[in-house]
């Protein structure tokens, strides 16, 4: 007896890893467990009108980047016969275009791709702001003195605070009705919290809504309490980050700053689209570490390929548990992996029809060689070129007819089908039709399987983005093969013994 | 409906307590354990087997010819012509693949047991067939034995039917472990395995004698095709023949095979063939299972030094069954 302990414990290392990178390509990646999950990704486009007088002009735009919520995708701007540069200034990036002289109405675009990304992270300053002394008139300071004790009373810290004042102003009081005719909602609650001497800034945000055209920003207030902070939207009163608000200026700086134009507008058009997944990812991380060895960098013509050939290990999988486990007789060990990826290729009752006709077929005439006496690698040969004839045949015959999915047993491997053909004739010759039936049935059985296994959706899913899933396939064949258990067909073929040795 | 799927299978369970072994357990625990690889060309070829057998002194049949390339097929017909029964047989074959046996023949016609007649033509196909690897492991290319046929004792009369009654032993450390007698039948062509429909006769190790039989799983009492009582059966020489069949592990090196030996008129024991995989039909015969023996086998320690005679004396020993 050797020790085992070695084999464990690769096992067991193969399985830990497999599972570390799948968990790392999730977590950190992002990618999904489950199929068909799609992304939703925003392109807002911002659309600058001013009126040029002939002078020079730079418009200066403040343009978001990736924040709590949103991934920035890409952006991109129009505006011909301008200069454009993406400028990273204090006040955040911003875009600015820049003209020798222009005149007339003038346009300006701005597009930009955000995807809704719960794992976005992105800087939103939480440094708390200077807070300016204002003065305001009578009787709203009065008003708004009233208010703030109220809410004071009721709160415990800046964000509670917040809140209460938030609640009193949106009561419909007398004082809120008031307050309401001095500023809009975003200026006042801001002055207010100046005024009881809470730091906040007012933000620009933009209210998301698929199709929409021309819309406005609109105010949020940040308001911190130490280091933390809290988004507030002082129009309804909510608390936190809005789902499909997307904060558009966040640095206290001015939304437009434009020299040498009058009259400017900034409006904003969405659209929302979904996009899979991958391909949502694939731009949110193009930029690949060592680590990330993702096949999304691979050419597509590429990646379609490995897509096929990540799904051989699941294949094989499958053929060494039916076998280990199981007791599956097939001919050929991995003969029914080839068919099955042939299934893939022509879909399953095609196949099964057309690797059904052609075997058959091939065993009739078959039958006649082997009068010929024939070398074998001749007979083999001779097979194939028959194999190919009979394809030809049923393609053309299936054409024809106005079968068209006919057209696709081209697609089986035709080697593999004349030695399938060669040995089932011996065995023919050999231990009869019964046997011929049994492993041929065995065979397509397998194959059937392990196609189920390789198209299933999800599998096909996990072993292209998973890569980490093929050790822990590897894991479970090693295991199998230390398996040293009854198969299933045992059980059955030792049956009458045991009833035996029970009656004894 | 699924009590009824059910009882078709024995609870694993119910296996493991007899000491039936599995597929699994024979290839991990027994064959890639005892079995060396570099060893296996010995048995896997039976040129090879032969020339071992000779050096080691075991009686094996008459080698009439070797064919090794096509261009020597055409002597088929010089080789057999005067010998009046012989069998072509794959040198790498497995599991009874490839073999032709023909009983007589009046230089025409070659008589195959069943009856059927063969021309010189197919039989020169089939040595092609076995030089192009058709009957080998793997495919690989393979050269044909043709060796003479076995008279095999009186005393086997009626109880096989068209075909050579064989003796198979398990001989694990080069203690005979279990025996079955393998009885071609008219299902089986003449073949002696028993999936094939052979009827298998399980013996007992310290006699020699029958324990029981079955054909395809079921215990049977008399031969299907002779009608003879199969409890009649005793292997005569059973001492030589155990002896011979011990010998085959220090002639091979392997730990677990099985040996197959006939009973020929003149030669006494002989042995056919060694198996480096042998298969678990023979615990459906002798109504057993092999595990335990083979652990008591293990249990004796790493280091062996016994005699065949002595391994024999201790199997016979051991492993009686109580009658």
């Amino acid at each position: 007896m050797y020790s085992r302990k070695p084999f464990y414990l690769i096992v067991a290392a193969l399985f830990l890893v497999g599972l570390a990178l799948m968990l790392h390509r999730h977590f950190v990646y992002e990618v999904p467990w489950l199929p068909g999950e799609k992304r939703q990704i925003w392109s807002v486009e911002a659309k600058v009108e001013f009126e040029a007088n002939g002078r020079p002009v730079k418009a200066s735009l403040a343009v978001p980047g990736s924040q709590p919520g949103f991934t920035l995708m890409n952006e991109s701007a129009a505006s011909p016969g301008y200069g454009l540069s993406f400028v990273q200034t204090e006040g955040g990036t911003r875009a600015e275009w820049s003209i020798r002289s222009a005149t007339g109405h003038q346009e300006l675009y701005y597009k930009v791709d955000m995807m809704l990304d719960p794992f976005a992270k992105g800087p939103i300053g939480n440094a708390p702001p200077q807070i300016p002394t204002v003065e305001v008139a009578e009787p709203y300071a009065t008003a708004m003195d009233q208010v703030l004790t109220l809410a004071r009373e009721r709160s415990s810290d800046n964000i509670t605070f917040t809140r209460e004042l938030l609640k009193e102003l949106n009561n419909g009081g007398q004082n809120a009705e008031l307050l309401a005719q001095h500023k809009s909602a975003g200026p006042l609650l801001l002055e207010m919290l100046h005024r009881a001497g809470v730091p906040a800034r007012l933000l620009k945000g933009l209210q998301l809504e698929d199709g929409r055209r021309r819309q406005p920003l609109v105010d949020v207030v940040q308001v911190y309490d130490g280091e933390r902070y809290q988004i507030f939207n002082p129009a309804t009163g909510d608390q936190g980050l809005q789902e499909n608000l997307l904060l558009w200026e966040y640095h206290s700086a001015p939304v437009l700053d434009l020299v040498g134009g009058s009259n400017s507008r900034v409006s904003f058009s969405m659209l929302e689209q979904e996009q899979p997944v991958n391909v949502a990812l694939a731009k949110k991380f193009d930029q690949p570490d060592w680590i990330n060895v993702s096949l999304y960098n691979l050419p597509l013509e590429e990646q379609a390929l490995f897509k096929g050939i990540l799904l051989i290990p699941i294949g094989v999988l499958a053929v060494v548990f039916l076998r280990i486990i199981v007791g599956v007789k097939t001919s050929g060990t991995f003969m029914p992996v080839l068919i099955a990826m042939a299934f893939i290729q022509t879909s399953l009752l095609t196949g099964l029809v057309g690797f059904l006709l052609i075997v058959g077929t091939g065993l009739v005439l078959r039958s006649y060689l082997s009068h010929l006496n024939l070398l074998l690698v001749a007979r083999i040969s001779a097979v194939i070129i028959m194999v190919i004839g009979m394809i030809g045949f049923f393609s053309i015959v299936a054409y024809q007819l106005g079968l068209t999915e006919g057209m696709k047993i081209t697609f089986f491997p035709m080697i593999i089908l004349a030695w399938t053909i060669e040995r089932m004739s011996v065995l023919w010759e050999e231990e009869g039709p019964k046997e011929v039936l049994k492993q041929g049935g065995g065979s397509l059985v397998v194959a059937v399987m392990a196609f189920l296994a390789m198209n299933n959706e999800l599998i096909r899913h996990l072993t292209f983005n998973f890569l980490g899933l093929q050790l822990i396939v590897m894991a479970a064949v090693l295991l199998l093969g230390n398996y040293t258990g009854y198969r299933l067909t045992e059980l059955k073929r030792f049956k009458p013994l045991v009833d035996e040795l029970k009656h004894d | 409906m699924i009590k009824n799927l059910l009882a078709k299978y024995a609870s694993p369970f119910e296996l493991g307590r007899h000491g039936i072994m599995g597929m699994n357990r024979r290839n991990i625990s027994y064959i890639s354990r005892y079995n060396p690889r570099r060893l296996y060309p010995l048995v896997d070829n039976k040129l090879k087997t032969k020339q071992i057998a000779l050096d080691a002194g075991v009686t094996v049949p008459d080698l009439v010819g070797v064919i090794e390339y096509q261009h020597q097929v055409s002597r088929l017909w010089d080789m057999v012509k005067d010998w009046p029964g012989f069998c072509i047989k794959p040198a790498k074959g497995s599991g009874g693949k490839g073999i032709t046996v023909i009983v007589d023949h009046d230089r025409q016609r070659f008589t195959k047991p069943s009856g059927k007649a063969e021309t010189i033509e197919d039989l020169e196909r089939h040595v092609s067939n076995i030089l192009a690897g058709l009957y080998s492991l793997g495919g690989k290319p393979d050269v044909a034995l043709i060796e003479a046929l076995i008279n095999f004792d009186d005393v086997f009369d009626g109880f096989s039917y068209e075909g050579v009654p064989d003796t198979r032993v398990i001989v694990f450390r080069g203690f005979p472990i279990m025996a079955m007698m393998r009885l071609s039948t008219q299902a089986s062509d003449g073949k002696a395995n028993l999936h094939q429909g052979a009827v298998g006769v399980g013996l007992d190790i310290n006699t020699g004698r029958a324990i029981r039989a079955v054909q395809f799983n079921a215990p049977v009492r008399y031969h299907p095709d002779t009608g003879r009582d199969l409890f009649e059966l005793k292997v005569p020489y059973w001492e030589q023949l155990l002896n011979l069949s011990s010998s085959c592990y220090e002639m091979s090196g392997l730990g677990y095979i099985g040996t197959d030996m006939v009973l020929d008129k003149h030669k006494g024991p002989m042995l056919l063939e060694l198996n480096a995989r042998p298969g678990l039909a023979i615990q459906t015969a002798n109504a057993a299972g092999l595990v335990p023996r083979l652990r008591k086998i293990e249990k004796l320690g790493r280091k062996i030094t016994m005699t065949p005679d002595e391994r024999v004396a201790f199997s016979r020993k051991e492993f009686a069954s109580e009658l």
